[in-house]
């Protein structure tokens, strides 16, 4: 598991790639939140295109973290997520709840 | 009677970083089923649901570290009918109807989404559970693998 933050004015980016389970899933969580709390962004969006596996733990890592940044008056997004990841987001009505945003047009330049 | 193709067992500490070592072990074995990509990936998630369930949820404080184990065990007949058990010797489970429950989550304080069994159910072909509570919980997952023409 690798993340990768971006952060440009109000918006922060992050990039998970590698596994989502519930081994790996408490440091996503730690560093996310860590930079929610330093960074206070308006808008966080969770680029998922890198991540080749996610099971029910991915679930509770998005809904947190959306739960998170909606106490700070903040937007949560999703992007990148592929078939499989969406597959089991869908299942959790978590799509009708966060918004899935473009690939490009999410870019902060 | 069945037709047992191959088959193994594993015992494993119930710890977080055998989750992933739990997936490529059942992503192994069926390999020699010739399944698809789709396929393998289901058998993964059901098969990381099962064993992070017992991880999670089966031993509490009261065990000793060498009492927590996960059993893996599997096999497949002629007909590519895979059988998956998971087992854990924990704690059980009170209310199997509650816990099946979609969102429903036993929670601790970790963000847990309850959406385990729902996703072991959709991904495989037949799904059962059978606890006792003080002995322990055994999901039972079967998917036909390499089922597809050509």
């Amino acid at each position: 598991m690798d993340m990768t933050t971006l952060v440009k004015d109000d918006k922060m980016i992050v990039y998970i790639s590698g596994e989502i389970d519930h081994h790996t899933s408490r440091e996503i969580r730690e560093n996310v939140d860590r930079m929610i709390v330093m960074q206070r962004p308006k808008t966080l969006i969770l680029d998922l295109e890198g991540v080749d596996f996610m099971d029910s733990s991915g679930l509770g890592l998005v809904l947190g973290r959306y739960k998170k940044i909606k106490e700070l008056d903040g937007n949560m997004y999703i992007c990148g997520a592929d078939d499989r990841t969406m597959k089991i987001l869908k299942m959790a009505g978590v799509d009708k709840i966060i918004k899935s945003v473009d690939n490009r047009t999410k870019n902060p330049n | 009677m069945k037709d047992i193709q191959n088959k193994f067992k594993i015992t494993l500490p119930a710890k977080s970083a055998n989750e992933a070592f739990s997936r490529s072990v059942i992503s192994a074995f069926i390999a020699q089923l010739d399944p698809t990509i789709e396929e393998i990936c289901d058998i993964k998630t059901a098969v990381s649901e099962a064993v992070t369930n017992c991880i999670v949820h089966a031993y509490g404080s009261n065990y000793k570290d060498n009492q927590k184990l996960v059993i893996i065990s599997a096999f497949f007949d002629k007909d590519g009918l895979v059988t998956i058990k998971i087992k854990d010797k924990g704690c059980g489970i009170h209310d199997i109807d509650k816990a099946l429950t979609p969102m429903y989550t036993g929670g601790n304080s970790d963000e847990r989404s309850g959406m385990g069994f729902s996703i072991m159910q959709c991904f495989s072909d037949k799904f059962s559970i059978k606890s006792t509570v003080g002995k322990g919980t055994t999901v039972t997952l079967k998917k036909y693998i390499g089922k597809h023409e050509e």
